[in-house]
């Protein structure tokens, strides 16, 4: 009996050591260059403390040199899966503080290129998403898809990633002749590979076993960490500023605001699926509609915005993504802050973390869908 | 409330500080030293209970240094921007709100690193993204060494 009880004091012994281990900045799973210091005991999570500034590029200094329409093409290479989100964002900032009114043909345009980056940001999240459970399949369903996406991109834009779109006063070019047909085409063609995605990991015994009750964020702490987009209207938090602030086409349009309220990785996880069947939806409602009209209207050659300060909000595939502008009436910005969702998403990691394996972090955290560029800045 | 409503009540409630109502949002500015108590008020108060803070961005003005809260009242749907300036431009320090707002703590912390702005009481005040002995490249007199910014 006694050497029982040896044994067992022992092993206790054990799983109060505690350790620390460097989780990237090269860790597959972080998605670019994160350095999370991990705090362990055993293969339990005590604390995720995030250290970034990896990528830290000085964009918002940039700015302050250059002007207006330069900085659309900064924005890009923040978070590069949601470009166009960003773009439009700068746009509309610049154009609202110039009272300038875009034809209604630029707001059809740049809502269905917003859901158009959108359905592929959701694409590329869902096939590293499995690839980060081991799931390497869903990675070439996720890319055969989002390929369809990219090559609309290129042919109207230029760019499959960066694309430059939107600039003040409209877009950079009209939109090529396919455009429509291509667009038309990729829905019905992903109307049918959509259920696809739900048969090969959705309804899978693993993914579900390694997801539901895993990472648990309280409606309460989505607010208090400002965890917007998919991953805080999975606990509930209605952030959707296609909504509650519309901008572009997007009040003309119908759609549904996907709320969960079981808080934890699978809800992240299907919201975002859905989202995608809302995407399409949207696509749908206005590829056929598209005003005739101008795609930009004229503006100044060099654009000086009123002195003041200019606040837009939009919408990217992570959350809310917002343009700050304080301007002294000159050709270039006095400071520009850009508040990215994937910062404020980043900060609530230890709170959903905390008492979880370490492998169950790896799938938190990529349900927050992290772009570090977006983070960093 | 619509934004004149805000404007009107926020000026009955706080006679202190000064209430715009020309801007994008409604816009109060409070002295240094009201700010911690005025930003638990927004929150605590149940007309307003402004819960949820989406940006905050430090500012150098010539003379001093600002710092600018875009907060938000999920429940209201209503925004407003409360701002505040510190007394000093070269060792600008001002109370932390990271106790009133949680998100506020990692926003800080980036005010910290690129404007050197100190946050008083906060728990965890380290540079986020440069190293401990970089500038503040944010601030206007920055000196850019290896020319990232060509002016």
């Amino acid at each position: 009996m006694s050497e029982i009880r040896e044994v067992i004091i022992k092993t206790d012994k054990l799983a109060t050591d505690k350790y620390q281990v460097n989780m990237g900045p090269q860790h597959p799973s972080t998605h670019g260059v994160l350095r999370l210091l991990v705090t362990l005991e055993g293969e339990k999570v005590l604390n995720v403390q995030p250290h970034s500034g990896y990528i830290h590029s000085g964009i918002e200094k940039m700015c302050e040199a250059i002007t207006y329409p330069q900085i659309i093409h900064l924005t890009d290479r923040m978070d590069y899966l949601s470009a166009h989100m960003n773009n439009e964002a700068v746009a509309l900032c610049v154009e609202n503080a110039l009272q300038v009114e875009v034809p209604d043909r630029v707001k059809y345009i740049r809502t269905i290129m917003d859901e158009l980056a959108r359905l592929a940001s959701h694409q590329l999240w869902w096939c590293v998403f499995g690839m980060d459970l081991g799931a390497l399949t869903t990675f070439f369903y996720g890319l055969r898809d989002r390929e369809h996406i990219l090559d609309i991109f290129e042919e109207t834009c230029g760019a499959r990633m960066t694309v430059s779109y939107s600039t003040p006063g409209g877009l950079m070019f009209d939109i090529h002749p396919n455009f429509q047909k291509r667009v038309k085409d990729f829905i019905k063609y992903f109307r049918t590979k959509l259920p696809e995605y739900d048969k090969l990991l959705s309804g899978n015994v693993i993914l579900r076993e390694r997801t539901e009750g895993i990472g648990h964020l309280s409606l309460k702490d989505a607010i208090d960490f400002g965890v917007t987009g998919p991953s805080g209207r999975a606990s509930g938090f209605s952030s959707d500023v296609r909504k509650h602030n519309p901008y572009s086409a997007y009040p003309f349009v119908k759609f549904n605001e996907i709320l969960d309220h079981r808080c934890d990785t699978l809800a992240r996880y299907e919201v975002r699926i859905l989202e995608m069947y809302e995407s399409l939806n949207i696509i749908e409602q206005l590829i056929d509609n598209i005003p005739e009209g101008d795609y930009a209207v004229k503006m100044k050659g060099v654009l000086k915005l009123p002195e003041g300060e200019f606040y837009q909000r939009v919408e990217t595939a992570r959350g809310e993504f917002g343009v700050f502008i304080v301007s002294d009436g000159k050709k270039n910005p006095y400071r520009v802050k850009f508040r990215s969702p994937g910062f404020s998403n980043l900060f609530a990691l230890n709170n959903m973390t905390k008492g979880h394996k370490i492998a169950d972090l790896i799938a938190i955290m990529s349900t927050l869908d992290l772009i570090i560029p977006d983070i960093d800045r | 409330m619509t934004k004149e409503e805000l404007v009107a009540y926020l000026t009955g409630k706080f006679p202190e500080a000064e209430v715009k109502s020309g801007t994008q949002y409604a816009e109060m500015t409070v002295k240094a030293e009201d700010l911690h108590e005025t930003a638990g008020q927004l929150k605590e108060t149940p007309e307003l209970s402004f819960d949820y803070v989406f940006c905050l961005t430090g500012v150098d003005y010539a003379e001093n240094m600002g710092i600018i809260y875009h907060i938000e009242s999920v429940e209201h749907r209503q925004v407003m921007v409360l701002k505040v300036r510190t007394a000093d431009r070269l060792n600008p320090a001002i109370d932390t709100v990271s106790d009133v707002w949680i998100t506020a703590k990692y926003h800080e912390r980036e005010a910290y690193d690129l404007l050197g702005i100190h946050f008083n009481n906060h728990t965890d005040l380290r540079r986020l993204f440069l190293e401990d002995d970089w500038g503040f490249p944010l601030r206007k007199d920055y000196v850019d060494e290896i020319r990232i910014v060509e002016r």
